[in-house]
């Protein structure tokens, strides 16, 4: 079947289907939130759908958690259709983006809601005693008759974390779980997501719009534009190979440089940038000689030499980052782009310093010709 | 500007003070004080007509609270998972039950009333089993209750819808993804959190219920109201005994309207 999006609809040998979306779209009046997903959540894995505002991120969610169904196409949980099953009936539990806490319960009470509505009903002791070791998996221990506006903004979203995995979900969603939270707070709750993960082995389905989230915590990323999947992989495969310019943009930061393919050779092709100057890169997929691309060169493989040859290129910015140090350059003919280069390379070369010409260079391998969509 | 609304006041207010001040006459006479005393509160609740009415009074009034409230705040969450022309629809209609004059509701319901019962009677006579004698509808405690308890579901469900308005809709969906079932989502969540409106528009309704006389006056058939009983009591006279009547009617209101404003209040405090 061709698909008009993406197709992530198969997975690593070995791994098992937990949830799937086939062909699923997504319609809010005139407005399309969802256009033919095509994906397969794996068991046991970290998977983050991440784009800009308004791509859809959310709508994919609340497809999963049952809030909506889908317009058209299939949603599967463990290997059925449940397009038209309730919230209630799913075992699937969310993380509400401000948590939605209930603020007339205490936290112990909010944290075995879920106990309590299973029937025939759980006796009250062993819904304590859960209640009591999810807390402390959330290290919370002892907060149980704590009132929810008692709690702080981090305390309350381990609160909203322990009351969904309490119920042992088979995916656990998580909505922009840590965009309320400050800084460094947030940097430790990743660290605890990805911990917490491992530990206990649920699926993990969590939303961000923050590349750098995305890529530290997940196994793999479902890249999301205008409603489409573009492209789905580990952080390193949409690192190393993004599929176009966008995800390329989205994820991690790149220097583009746009123009047509005149030629392609084996793994090589050359492109006419739009200045007039010919570059070799290597496409990541199949090019043809007149498409138009960008070729995509990540500042870290951006080298700068006092002397040698490559494009001449002045300083413009020089940003000292300890390890590392940021150079904003210009080039006569390119423009400006970012050069990130180790402390190694100025310990030989000296400083170089703004207003510095120099030479830049990159290899044919770490410049990606990429379709310019 | 200050001197008109000056008198305003003073031209609502000064009447009812005079007829509180009036209830506490030592003497018998409505125009004179003579001396202060409490002995017209005795006279009126020892009047077995007084205690009947008031009786009256208070059933139709919890009756058509209660079902006024069961049924409003039922209305008001169903309104919630409403929305186009229907809404709007049913938006327009409650506010045109609440501004609507009593007069209009007590007469259209009395001829409404009537008419039905003239069409149910007799053919209720001729389906009657056993030759026993059927029922015979009419107006009554019944029918006073029903006109009460149709236009008080219009007020209950404006406050109610205004306390679910400000509720976050994620909290109801936290529950349903919790596992809760719809009705357990309303009995553990959004009844719990809206209960102050809730109890607040019971509060009002008995208040307007138990108040009202216009109503009541077309609607009520044989049985006679507290308002009713002070109205044809009043063509023969005002006594300190009616002041003390009405004094009692005003307190327990201005109680009930001060506690249902306070529910309101912490309703409408922010619950995140
Ligand atoms: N309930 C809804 N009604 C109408 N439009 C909606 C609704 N939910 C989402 N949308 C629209 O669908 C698009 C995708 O929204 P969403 O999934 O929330 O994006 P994201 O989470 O990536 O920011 C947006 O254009 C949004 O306005
Ligand atoms: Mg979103």
């Amino acid at each position: 079947m061709k698909h008009e999006g993406y197709d992530a609809s198969t997975l690593a040998a070995g791994q098992k289907t937990i949830a799937e979306f086939r062909n699923v779209s997504k319609r809010f009046g005139s407005v399309l939130a969802a256009n033919d997903l095509n994906l397969r959540i794996a068991k046991g894995e970290f998977l983050s759908f991440l784009g800009p505002s308004g791509c859809g991120k959310t709508t994919a969610l609340r497809m999963l958690a049952g809030f909506e169904a889908p317009s058209e196409g299939d949603v599967l949980l463990d290997g059925e259709v449940v397009n038209n099953l309730d919230a209630h009936r799913r075992p699937v539990n969310m993380v509400f983006q401000h948590y939605a806490l209930f603020p007339h319960m205490t936290v112990a009470q909010n944290i075995g809601y879920g106990l309590k509505q299973q029937r025939p009903r759980l006796p009250k002791n062993l819904i304590a005693e859960k209640v009591s070791k999810a807390l402390d998996v959330v290290r919370l221990g002892g907060f149980e008759t704590r009132r929810i506006w008692e709690m702080s903004g981090g305390q309350q979203q381990r609160v909203a974390l322990a009351r969904a995995i309490i119920n042992e979900p088979k995916l656990l969603l998580l909505d922009e779980p840590l965009a309320a939270l400050d800084r460094k707070l947030r940097k430790e709750m990743q660290i605890e997501l990805q911990n917490l993960q491992r530990q206990l082995g649920i699926t993990f389905v969590l939303v961000t719009h923050d590349q750098e989230e995305a890529l530290s915590m997940s196994d793999r990323i479902c890249v999301m534009k205008d409603g489409r999947i573009v492209q789905v992989g580990s952080p390193q495969e949409l690192y190393d190979r993004p599929r176009n310019r966008y995800v390329a943009g989205f994820v991690g930061t790149s220097n583009f440089f746009d123009g047509k393919v005149t030629k392609v050779t084996g793994t090589r092709a050359s492109v006419r940038l739009e200045n007039g100057d010919e570059v070799e890169g290597s496409p990541v997929s199949q090019v043809s000689v007149g498409q138009s691309v960008s070729i995509s060169v990540r500042p870290e493989q951006i080298k700068l030499h006092r002397s040698g040859d490559g494009a001449t290129a002045r300083v413009l910015n020089r940003i000292f980052l300890g390890e590392h140090t940021e150079y904003l350059v210009k080039h006569d003919t390119l423009g400006e782009f970012l050069v990130l280069s180790p402390r190694q390379s100025e310990l030989n070369d000296g400083p170089f310093n703004t207003g510095d010409v120099l030479f830049a260079s990159w290899e044919a391998s770490a410049a990606l010709v990429l379709d310019s969509k | 500007m200050r001197f008109y609304a000056l008198s305003v006041y003073l031209f609502l207010y000064i009447p009812i003070g005079v007829i509180a001040l009036f209830s506490f006459n030592a003497g018998r006479n409505a125009s004179q004080l003579q001396g202060l005393s409490t002995k017209w509160y005795g006279v009126a609740l020892s009047n077995p007509f007084v205690m009947d009415a008031l009786k009256t009074s208070l059933t139709v009034a919890l009756t058509a609270a209660f079902l006024a409230t069961a049924f409003g705040t039922m209305a008001a969450v169903a309104l919630q998972g409403i929305h186009g022309p229907v809404r709007k629809a049913f938006d327009l209609l409650i506010y045109v039950a609440v501004m609507i004059p009593g007069i209009v509701i007590g007469i259209a319901t009395l001829i409404g009333l009537v008419t039905v019962f003239d069409q149910l009677n007799p053919l209720l006579a001729t389906i009657w089993p056993g030759g026993a004698t059927p029922p015979k509808l009419q107006m009554g405690m019944g029918s006073l209750i029903a006109a009460h308890t149709m236009f008080l579901m219009a007020l209950v469900i404006i406050i109610v819808r205004a306390r679910l308005a400000g509720m976050d809709r994620a909290l109801t969906e936290a529950s349903s993804d919790l596992y809760a079932t719809p009705f357990g989502t309303f009995r553990q969540v959004t009844l719990p959190l809206i209960f102050p409106a809730v109890l607040a528009g019971f509060l009002l309704s008995f208040t307007f219920s138990f108040d009202d006389f216009i109503i009541a006056f077309f609607v009520a058939g044989s049985e006679t109201t507290l308002p009713v009983y002070v109205f044809s009591s009043i063509r023969r006279g005002v006594t300190p005994e009616i002041n003390a009547i009405g004094t009692m009617v005003l307190a327990v209101s201005l109680i009930l309207l001060f506690a249902a404003q306070i529910l309101l209040r912490r309703g409408a405090r922010p619950t995140r």
